[in-house]
C-alpha cells in the first residue's frame, strides 16, 4: 500500500516538473520573438539616431558620408507606391468584386481563386524576374519608375485580392437580397450597397500590401539595378531608387560610417511604414465602430 | 415607351460592359503566372542551349562570372536549403512555444497585447533584418567563434529565423484555437495535466494547421532574398559548415540583378535559370503545404 501511494505521488510530482517545464519552453519561446525585435529595433536606433538629421532627409546619395542623404530614395519609393496604389486599387477591387459578386461556380472561377493563393507564395525575387523580363525588356519601359510600379502591383495584387475578397465577404446576404428585391441590377447592389460597406476593408488591406511594398528590396533592385542616383524622379518613365535598395547599398559599403547611413535609413522608413500602417488601423476602427 | 426600353438597354449594355470588365481584372492573375512561367522559360531556354541540362543539375561548381564557368546549380541550392534548415530550427520550436503559451498559457489580456507585438517582427523590411544579421548577429556570434567569417551561413539562417518566427507562430495559434474547448475539458474530467492536454490533445488536434505552417515557413525561408544578400556572403559552395560563406540561389539571383552581368550575356541569362530553380522549388513546396493543410483538415 505504502509502496503505490509513494509512486502515485512520485509519479504526480514528475508530472507537475513536465508540465512546469512545457511552460517554461513555451514562455521562453515568446520571450526570445519579444527579445529579438527589442534588441533589433535598439540596434537601427543605436547605430541610426546619430545620423538622422534633416539634412539627411533632403540631401542626394555622395562618396562623403556627412553629405550624403535618402531624398532620392524617399521620394522614388513615394514615386513607385503612388504609381502602385493607382494601379494596384482598381484591378484588385475589380478582381474581388469579380469573384464574390459575378463569378459562376465553375472550374475557371475554382482556378482563378487557386491561383491567386499560390500567387501569393510566390517568392518576391521572381516577381523581380518577371518584371525585368515583362515591362523593362519585353515592354522596353526600361528600368523606370513605371516599370516598377507595374512589377509591384503584380507583387501586392493577391494580397489586396484576398483582403477585399474578405471585406465583401463581411457583407450580410440581407442586404444585396433587400436591394434584388426592388429591382436593382447586379452593378446597382454591387455599387449601391456592397462596395460603401466593403470599401474600409478593402482600403485597409490595400494599405497594408502597399506598406508591404515600400519596404520590399528584391524585386525592385531587379527592376532598378542602379544604385547612385542623385535626382529625384519627375516623371513615370524615369530611373528612380528606393529606400530599401538604398538602404542596402549603404549596408555594403565597408567603411562604418556607410551603416550608420543605413540605420538612419532604416529607421526613415520604419517611420513612414508605421505612418501607413497607423492611417490602416484608423480607417479599420472608425468605420467598424460606424458600422456598428 | 420608346424611351424606356432605350434605357432598359443602355442598362442593360452597362452591365455586360461592367462584367466584362471586372472579369479582365481578374484574368490579370492568370495572365501573372503565365508570364512568370513564360519569361523564365523562354529565357531558360536560350540559357540551356548553351549549358548543358546535365551539367547544370550534376556539376557541382558554381563559377559564372570567372573563367574557367562552371555552371552547377548544386551549391546554389545546397546553400539555400543549408540557410533553411538553419532558419527553422530556430522558427520551429520558438514559433511553437510562443503559439502555444499564447493559445494555451496566456491570459486573455495579456495575448492581445503579446500577439499584435510580436507580429511587427513579420512587418519588418526584409533589408532591415539583413541590417540587423551584418552588424549585429555576425559581430555577437564572432565572440563565440573566432573563426567565423564576417559573411556567412550561420547569422543570416538564425535571423532569417527570427523573421518566419510570427508566421509559423500565428497560423499554429490559429490551428490551436480551432481545437474545441470539449477537447480540452474531456481530458481534464479524465485527470489529466494543462502539460499533457496540450501535448496530447491540442497539438495531435491541430497537428495539420501546425504542419502546414512549418511548411509555409519552408516556402518563405527558400524565397528569402535580402537577408542572405546582405549576410551569407557571394560565394556557392557545398558545405555543412554554417560559419563559413555561401550564397543561395536568391543571393545570385540580387548579385546579378545589381549589374555584375551585362544584359543579354550569357552570364545574365543565368539569373533567368536559376529564378525558375527557385520558383519550382518553391511552387512544389507550397503544393506540397495545400495537400497536408487540406488531407488533414477537420471541422470541429
Amino acid at each position: 500500500m505504502m509502496v503505490t501511494r509513494k509512486s502515485s505521488r512520485k509519479r504526480s510530482v514528475v508530472r507537475k516538473v513536465k508540465g512546469g517545464i512545457l511552460y517554461s519552453l513555451c514562455l521562453i519561446g515568446i520571450i526570445i520573438g519579444l527579445v529579438s525585435l527589442a534588441i533589433l529595433l535598439y540596434d537601427a536606433f543605436a547605430d541610426g539616431l546619430p545620423w538622422l538629421d534633416f539634412q539627411f532627409l533632403i540631401s542626394f546619395p555622395s562618396r562623403f558620408p556627412e553629405q550624403a542623404g535618402i531624398l532620392a530614395a524617399l521620394f522614388g519609393s513615394i514615386w513607385v507606391v503612388g504609381l502602385t496604389a493607382i494601379i494596384s486599387f482598381p484591378l484588385g477591387v475589380g478582381t474581388a468584386l469579380y469573384l464574390e459578386e459575378y463569378a459562376p461556380q465553375n472550374r475557371l472561377t475554382s482556378f482563378i481563386q487557386l491561383n491567386i493563393a499560390n500567387l501569393a507564395g510566390v517568392p518576391s525575387i521572381v516577381y523581380g524576374i518577371l518584371g525585368l523580363g515583362l515591362f523593362v525588356e519585353a515592354l522596353a519601359l526600361g528600368r523606370s519608375v513605371l516599370a516598377g510600379a507595374l512589377t509591384m502591383t503584380l507583387l501586392i495584387l493577391p494580397v489586396i485580392i484576398i483582403a477585399s475578397q474578405e471585406a465583401i465577404r463581411s457583407v450580410p446576404r440581407a442586404y444585396r437580397e433587400g436591394a434584388y428585391a426592388l429591382g436593382a441590377t447586379r452593378w446597382q447592389v454591387t455599387r449601391g450597397i456592397v462596395l460603401p460597406q466593403a470599401f474600409p476593408g478593402m482600403l485597409t488591406g490595400t494599405i497594408l500590401a502597399l506598406s508591404r511594398a515600400i519596404g520590399e528590396a528584391a524585386p525592385m533592385i531587379a527592376i532598378a539595378a542602379l544604385v547612385y542616383v542623385r535626382f529625384v524622379p519627375t516623371g513615370p518613365l524615369d530611373r528612380f531608387t528606393v529606400m530599401p535598395i538604398q538602404i542596402f547599398n549603404w549596408v555594403s559599403l565597408p567603411q562604418p560610417e556607410f551603416r550608420g547611413l543605413a540605420a538612419a535609413g532604416i529607421l526613415v522608413l520604419l517611420a513612414v511604414l508605421l505612418g501607413m500602417n497607423s492611417i490602416a488601423i484608423f480607417i479599420r476602427n472608425r468605420y467598424q465602430k460606424r458600422a456598428r | 415607351m420608346h424611351a424606356f426600353g432605350a434605357r432598359k438597354r443602355a442598362r442593360h449594355v452597362r452591365e455586360w460592359i461592367i462584367e466584362k470588365l471586372l472579369f479582365a481584372s481578374a484574368i490579370v492573375s492568370v495572365f501573372t503566372t503565365l508570364a512568370i512561367l513564360g519569361v523564365l522559360l523562354f529565357e531558360a531556354i536560350d540559357f540551356f542551349k548553351q549549358v548543358s541540362i546535365l551539367e547544370f543539375f550534376t556539376e557541382t561548381r558554381w563559377t559564372p562570372l570567372f573563367k574557367p564557368q562552371h555552371f552547377g546549380i548544386l551549391p546554389l541550392v545546397w546553400d539555400t536549403i543549408l540557410v533553411t534548415i538553419i532558419a527553422l530550427t530556430v522558427a520551429v520550436p520558438v514559433g511553437l512555444g510562443s503559439a502555444i503559451f499564447l493559445s494555451e498559457y496566456a491570459p486573455d489580456r495579456l495575448r492581445r497585447i503579446v500577439k499584435p507585438v510580436l507580429e511587427i517582427l513579420a512587418g519588418v523590411p526584409t533589408v532591415v533584418y539583413g541590417y540587423f544579421a551584418l552588424t549585429f548577429v555576425t559581430p555577437f556570434l564572432q565572440n563565440f567563434f573566432p573563426e567565423m567569417i564576417v559573411f556567412n551561413a550561420l547569422s543570416a539562417g538564425l535571423v532569417m529565423g527570427v523573421m518566419i518566427i510570427p508566421m509559423v507562430s500565428s497560423l499554429s495559434e490559429d490551428a490551436m484555437l480551432a481545437v474545441p474547448q470539449s477537447f480540452r475539458e474531456g481530458a481534464y474530467a479524465l485527470g489529466a495535466h494543462k502539460h499533457e492536454v496540450v501535448l496530447r490533445i491540442v497539438v495531435p488536434s491541430a497537428l495539420s494547421g501546425i504542419v502546414a505552417s512549418f511548411i509555409l515557413a519552408i516556402s518563405r525561408a527558400i524565397g528569402e532574398t535580402m537577408i542572405v544578400s546582405i549576410a551569407a556572403g557571394s560565394t556557392p559552395k557545398l558545405t555543412i559548415n554554417p560559419l563559413e560563406s555561401i550564397q543561395t540561389m536568391t543571393g545570385y539571383i540580387t548579385q546579378i540583378s545589381l549589374g555584375e552581368a551585362p544584359f543579354g550575356s550569357l552570364e545574365y541569362r543565368t539569373i533567368f535559370s536559376v529564378g525558375l530553380t527557385l520558383f519550382i522549388m518553391v511552387l512544389v513546396v507550397n503544393l506540397i503545404g495545400q495537400w497536408v493543410a487540406r488531407r488533414y483538415w477537420k471541422r470541429y
